[in-house]
């Protein structure tokens, strides 16, 4: 092992789902306690703690859980990146380490979301009063709703719709399908929010959201927290055999933003960057994606899932309809995605996402994965999409010890 | 004629209604929203040009469900007006799948958004099919 590597020494994840006896420090403390646990290490070893909480962005959470899990004086980072939150704590917590400034860190990532709505567009009042423009569209009254929407489901429906038609093929039974894969897939995880296997007609006739996302074609609302203890190479190679054995290598760690592309501000491009990152992860990882044994990918709506088989390379550029209806990316498939159940289903507190994914991945690399286990599992990929836009991208590999 | 005014500024009502961008006059790149500079290329100096009221839906949802006070279901859509993109819903058909489809050519229409203490008119546009 490489002294200038990193690795996960230690991941855990909570149930995600509903857990209203319990606050955010509480789910924190339970998924930081764990990947302690994993790592067989204590919060006296970690030299930098990257934090992320997007709904309590402002709370310190970071230090928060300090208070109770340890006030050691090291440096927290608390971070907000939208959806990528989680992979941001992860990186920032791996940047201190690559530049030498910790050995060994701990990144987090919590939310309380169960109840949740719609987490994005304006709510509307009566228009009244006097008329006069304001903000940067000059704006005299609110524009959600009036002028495209603001909410994810509609915003990601579009996404997938843009897809099919740029290359054809999509239809609302095709982005039904993809959920019927994750939600099948979820059967096996009981770490999932929602366990239940659902078939096509009740996806299809479930309430529909924004067409064409019914409510279980999108992310789920849900608590739940995860975190990751990493460390470098050479803190690593002075650890017990049984560390060194199930430590999982960080091959590549890459965060992008949008680039500006003709259209983006008047519909994210959540395509670019996406492909940015999976090319510069691809590079540092001196892999290609033909080499991946899973993929943990952000299906935080089912049209979304279909775009980035596409932008992580999974298939031929504009083939990513061919290429879900080959039955590729189902658990038996050549390129198994969420097989945990993915947002759709395992759930998507927010800043918890991004790091729930690298634990998924960590624990079939580990052989750990139980019931749904892929067997032989070397290498894995996972992704998040925050709006606005942040993309995270981790290559995975299994020890080699 | 009661008083009218757009209900954004890159709106201009009158014989011949239309949306208008700020172009950086570097690269080209065109905006709805007020600008510092530009996203593409980091100019300063935009001049103003006028969007085709006609084009072609790229993209669209349904959104059935939205915070309390907005009317459902409405078209939201992403709209190519001879290569600039435009965001607007589409109006003046029905709100379902069996109306509103992708590659649809469409062209701009106003429509009232509501009326002020004053008895001003605000006027929004959207996007209707150019046949049927």
């Amino acid at each position: 092992m490489a002294s200038d590597d990193v690795w996960v020494l230690g991941i855990n994840m909570t149930k995600f789902g509903k857990h209203p006896d319990e606050d955010l420090i509480d789910l924190a403390s339970e998924a930081v306690l764990g990947a302690l646990a994993d790592g067989g290490v204590t919060m006296a070893e970690m030299g930098v703690i990257g934090a992320g909480s997007l709904m309590a962005a402002n709370a310190g959470i970071g230090q928060q859980l300090q208070k109770q899990l340890g006030q050691t004086g090291v440096p927290v980072y608390n971070v907000a990146n939208a959806c990528a939150t989680g992979a941001t704590a992860l990186r920032v917590a791996m940047m201190a380490i690559k530049a030498g400034e910790a050995d060994m860190g701990l990144a987090f990532g919590v939310e309380k979301l169960s109840g949740a709505g719609l987490l994005s567009g304006g709510s509307r009042k009566d228009d009244s009063g006097s008329f006069a423009p304001s903000g940067r569209y000059g704006a005299v009254a609110p524009v959600d709703g009036r002028i495209g929407t603001e909410i994810m489901p509609g915003v990601f429906a579009q996404i997938g719709m843009e897809y099919g038609h740029r290359y054809g093929g999509t239809s609302f039974e095709l982005f039904a399908r993809i959920s019927e894969k994750n939600h099948a897939h979820s059967t096996l995880n009981p770490l999932a929010a929602y366990s239940k296997r659902m078939t096509l007609e009740e996806i299809m006739g479930d309430f529909m959201v924004a067409y064409p996302n019914t409510r279980p074609m999108c992310s789920a609302n849900c608590d739940g927290a995860a975190a990751a203890v990493i460390v470098s190479g050479a803190k690593l190679a002075t650890l017990s055999a049984e560390q060194r054995r199930r430590a999982v290598k960080i091959s590549a760690s890459v965060l992008t933003t949008d680039p500006w592309e003709e259209s983006c501000q008047i519909l994210p491009d959540v395509n670019t960057l996406t492909r940015n990152a999976a090319t510069l992860a691809y590079e540092q990882a001196g892999i290609g994606p033909d080499d991946l044994d899973l993929v943990e990918l952000h299906d935080c709506f089912a049209t979304a899932e279909l775009v980035h088989y596409d932008n992580l390379m999974l298939c031929e550029q504009g083939g990513a309809v061919d290429f879900f209806q080959s039955g590729a990316t189902w658990r038996d498939g050549s390129m198994p995605v969420n097989v945990s159940g993915g947002l759709e289903s395992k759930g998507h507190p927010i800043a918890a996402t991004g790091i729930a994914n690298v634990w998924e991945v960590a624990t079939h690399l580990r052989g750990e994965a139980g019931p749904r286990q892929i067997e032989g599992a070397k290498v894995g990929l996972t992704h998040v999409i925050g709006l606005g836009s942040a993309c995270g991208v981790h290559i995975l590999e299994k020890s080699a010890a | 004629m009661a008083n009218q005014i757009p209900l954004v500024d890159y709106l201009v009502l009158g014989d011949r209604p239309h949306l208008v961008a700020n172009e950086c006059t570097s690269c080209g790149a065109r905006f709805f929203d007020r600008r510092n500079a530009c996203a593409k290329c980091g100019h300063t100096d935009f001049t103003r040009a006028d969007i085709p009221t006609t084009g072609e839906v790229r993209a669209f949802t349904i959104v059935a469900f939205a915070a309390p006070g907005i009317l459902t279901p409405y078209v939201a859509a992403m709209i190519d007006c001879g290569g600039t993109s435009v965001r607007g819903n589409v109006i003046n058909v029905p709100a379902d799948p069996e109306h509103v489809s992708l590659g649809m050519k469409v062209r701009l229409a106003t429509e009232l958004v509501g009326k002020d203490d004053e008895g001003t008119e605000a006027i929004g546009f959207g996007f209707e099919p150019t046949e049927g």
